[in-house]
């Protein structure tokens, strides 16, 4: 604990302070923390702020989204591609509560984000004033911290601790609300960074007994199974995560925010887990004497039925976070503590191996998985597209170093399956709150985080229209992101549910669409559609070949399903292959 | 494994705003009711103690204390059986003046429950007693044969048997 302090000890020993307003200290809060990108919409309460932004217009871009959905989700975007900290910023009222699904996404699926609102001045608070309203109140259940500013001296502290919570441990949203007559006061400045919060201890110490107790375990074992997630990402454990699973020779699955940690072709990369995962890994989870869950959750949709999920495995967890031990899947052996830590204590004590006939196993559920599904997804030989074809197409022009950033539903279901990546942070998609629009604003944050990636949204024709808007971002700021819009005419998900489980009852999923690339031309963005097979080839090489944003819009068959699946209450193993 | 037992869970946390509705906002996500709640200073300066009680079962009790001890800034959680603890309520009668005289019993009442009577005036008087929850239903039920004319009750206040090694903890926080 030597390294912690007390905010008030940090506040004690700072240098030398200057006279600058809260409006500024804000800015100059943020400069400190690295920022050089943020996301956001201005308004009434957060007027100052804007004010202060426009003379810092050359140390720190602000990108105006065209709704503050869209700004929590680029910041997300921007997060997710990088590990740094995305910034979203609004005014009060609607503004602020404008921000909510962003965070919510944030919050389930850790990301680290700060959100900065601006709010009614201190005198006026609970007086139900012009845009007043209680995000304190609304955020908390969806934040991993938040807080009110009414004083511009509390400024510089409350943010560096914001950015501080935000990325430290397990990350994920933090708002912070200032008053109006906090951003007009002034204060004597000087900032110094977060070190420490007393109440809050972000990665609990690996234990090595623990290490060890896994260690053995994984050793005896006889037909061990890793399953990844995102902690792997966050921790940016993967060189580490993949000299474990080299050394021990473990079949490994990813979770769908795993996805990209390891690269695709990895031959002992299995695929991946869950609902629409692969054939393999999801059927062998209930064969594998020991299962070894890193930086994962056991979510609902990767578990399936948890009464018959893994029930004959020894369960080891790796996870920063206490609460997730125990929380879905009872463990044997828990192991806390940051992912790139407790799998290098992992590495020496693991014994060389190979597990030729475990693995067989796996090759021969892929091939009948690659008979039954993947051979029509990838190769059909019927009339109409199938997105799988379309992710193919990319897969190849892009050599697979594109990030995909994708929406919710098939498509993107489609896109995890079939994306093939070579490089980490590269999947990026909302996985646990399941938030259809998310993908287009996304991509104009990941795109900006990193420009010198190919970044390739893969959107269905329900979602893009849930922010279709932010076209106009991507106009505005010039944003060269590539946009796949996969054309099912349906909220494709859903109807296939509806087909499975409701007898073909489609009601509210057809969906009657605008002209989709007039409405890019109209944002003066390249457009062009597909409706023909032999059309695909080329229009995704002028899409990758342009400089410039381009959309592409491709009519998909109407009623194509997303297989393997496994149905709700189903286990893991009752996946079904059609 | 999932029969219903009575917790005292005790938070100590930062004194700040809002953290009532985050600690809240855990029992209500799960559609848990919150039995009593109660929010006070502690044996360190400048930190919160909560004391909650909930009735769960051991299992979903653990998975709660995770997520509670999980917000930034609770720092730490414990939860104790009924066995564990000492625990007290507290309740307060307001009854008409002219019971004390028309009704003799009222008096034994008094005295037998060890309850303390707070003041007296002309109309009204008021006594506060200390217990168990028990012993405060109790009182309750012989009053209100008479009539009362406000009664309230706290939250359950609880100290454990064994030692809570929160100090300890923020010791190694200073240094």
């Amino acid at each position: 604990m030597k390294d912690t302090q007390t905010l008030d000890k940090v506040q004690k020993t700072t240098p030398s302070k200057i006279r600058i307003s809260g409006s500024e200290a804000v800015i100059r809060c943020l400069i400190a923390e690295g920022v050089d990108i943020l996301y956001g919409y201005p308004g009434g309460a957060i007027m100052p702020v804007y004010d202060e932004l426009y003379k810092f217009r050359d140390q720190i871009h602000h990108v105006l989204t065209r709704h503050e959905q869209g700004a929590t989700h680029a910041a997300q975007g921007y997060a997710r591609i990088s590990g740094k900290v995305g910034v979203a910023m609004a005014t009060s009222g609607p503004g602020a509560t404008n921000l909510i699904t962003g965070i919510a996404d944030a919050q389930i699926d850790s990301t680290p984000m700060v959100c900065i609102t601006g709010q009614v001045a201190s005198h006026l608070l609970g007086s139900d004033a012009f845009q007043e309203t209680d995000i304190i109140g609304i955020s908390t259940p969806v934040t991993k911290w938040n807080h009110q500013i009414t004083k511009a001296s509390q400024i510089p502290e409350v943010i560096a601790k914001a950015f501080y919570i935000a990325k430290s441990g397990r990350p994920g949203p933090v708002l912070i609300d200032i008053t109006k007559d906090a951003q007009f006061e002034e204060l004597d400045f000087s900032y110094e960074k977060c070190k420490g919060v007393r109440s809050y201890k972000p990665v609990p110490k690996t234990d090595i007994d623990d290490v060890k107790a896994a260690a053995l375990l994984i050793n005896s074992a006889k037909k061990p199974f890793i399953v990844w997630g995102q902690g792997v990402i966050l921790s940016e454990a993967e060189n580490e995560l993949k000299a474990v699973i080299e050394k021990a020779g473990i079949p490994s699955a990813w979770t769908i925010l795993g996805a990209s940690a390891i690269p695709t072709a990895h031959p002992l990369n299995v695929g991946m887990v869950g609902m629409h995962g692969n054939y393999a890994p999801n059927v062998l989870t209930n064969d594998c004497d020991v299962l070894i869950a890193i930086g994962m959750r056991f979510d609902d949709r990767v578990t399936g039925n948890l009464s018959t999920y893994a029930k004959q495995a020894k369960v080891i967890h790796f996870d920063i976070d206490p609460a997730e031990i125990d929380k879905n899947v009872k463990t044997d052996v828990a192991v806390l503590g940051d992912a790139k830590e407790s799998l290098s204590q992992l590495l020496p004590l693991l014994k060389a191996n190979s597990h030729t006939d475990w693995h067989q196993k796996f090759k021969d559920l892929y091939a009948i998985e690659y008979d039954k599904v993947i051979k029509h997804d990838l190769y059909p030989t019927k009339e109409g597209l199938t997105m799988g074809e379309v992710l193919k197409e990319i897969n190849i022009q892009t050599k697979g170093n594109a990030a995909i950033v994708s929406d919710v539903g098939q498509h993107q279901m489609i896109a995890c399956r079939y994306a093939e990546f070579t490089t980490t942070k590269s999947n990026i998609t909302s996985g646990g709150l399941g938030t259809m629009g998310f993908a287009l604003p996304a991509a104009i944050g990941a795109k900006m985080s990193a420009p010198e990636r190919d970044v390739v949204a893969i959107i269905g024709d329900g979602g893009y229209q849930m922010t279709i808007q932010e076209l106009g971002t991507i106009f505005q700021q010039k944003v060269p992101v590539k946009i796949v819009v996969l054309n099912n005419e349906f909220l494709g998900m859903v109807r296939q549910w509806q087909q499975l489980f409701f007898e073909k009852r489609y009601a509210s999923t057809e969906m009657t669409n605008p002209d989709f690339v007039a409405i890019a031309k109209g944002y003066y963005i390249d457009a062009q559609k597909v409706t023909k097979r032999e059309d695909l080839k080329n229009a995704v090489a002028e899409m990758m070949a342009c400089e410039g944003p381009y959309f592409l819009e491709v009519r998909v068959e109407k009623e194509g399903n997303v297989f393997p699946m496994i149905p709700t209450g189903a286990s893991v193993s009752d996946i079904r292959l059609e | 494994m999932s029969e219903l037992k009575l917790y005292t869970v005790s938070i100590y946390t930062e004194n700040n705003i809002g953290l009532l509705n985050r600690i809240s906002a855990i029992f209500q996500r799960r559609h848990i009711n919150i039995e009593s709640i109660n929010s006070s200073v502690s044996e360190i300066d400048h930190v919160s103690k909560w004391t909650i009680v909930v009735k769960l079962s051991e299992e979903q009790m653990k998975k709660i204390i995770g997520q509670i001890e999980k917000q930034v800034e609770v720092i730490k959680a414990y939860y104790h059986t009924e066995e564990e603890t000492i625990y007290q309520e507290s309740c307060m009668f307001k009854l008409r003046s002219n019971l004390l005289f028309d009704e003799r019993q009222i008096q034994n009442i008094i005295k037998e429950s060890n309850a303390n009577i707070v003041t007296v005036n002309r109309e009204f008087f008021v006594i506060v007693k200390s217990g168990r929850k028990e012993e405060l239903e109790l009182l309750h039920r012989e009053l209100s044969v008479f009539g009362i004319m406000q009664f309230t009750r706290s939250g359950r206040i609880a100290v454990t048997k064994d030692e809570m090694k929160i100090s300890k903890m923020l010791e190694a926080f200073q240094h």
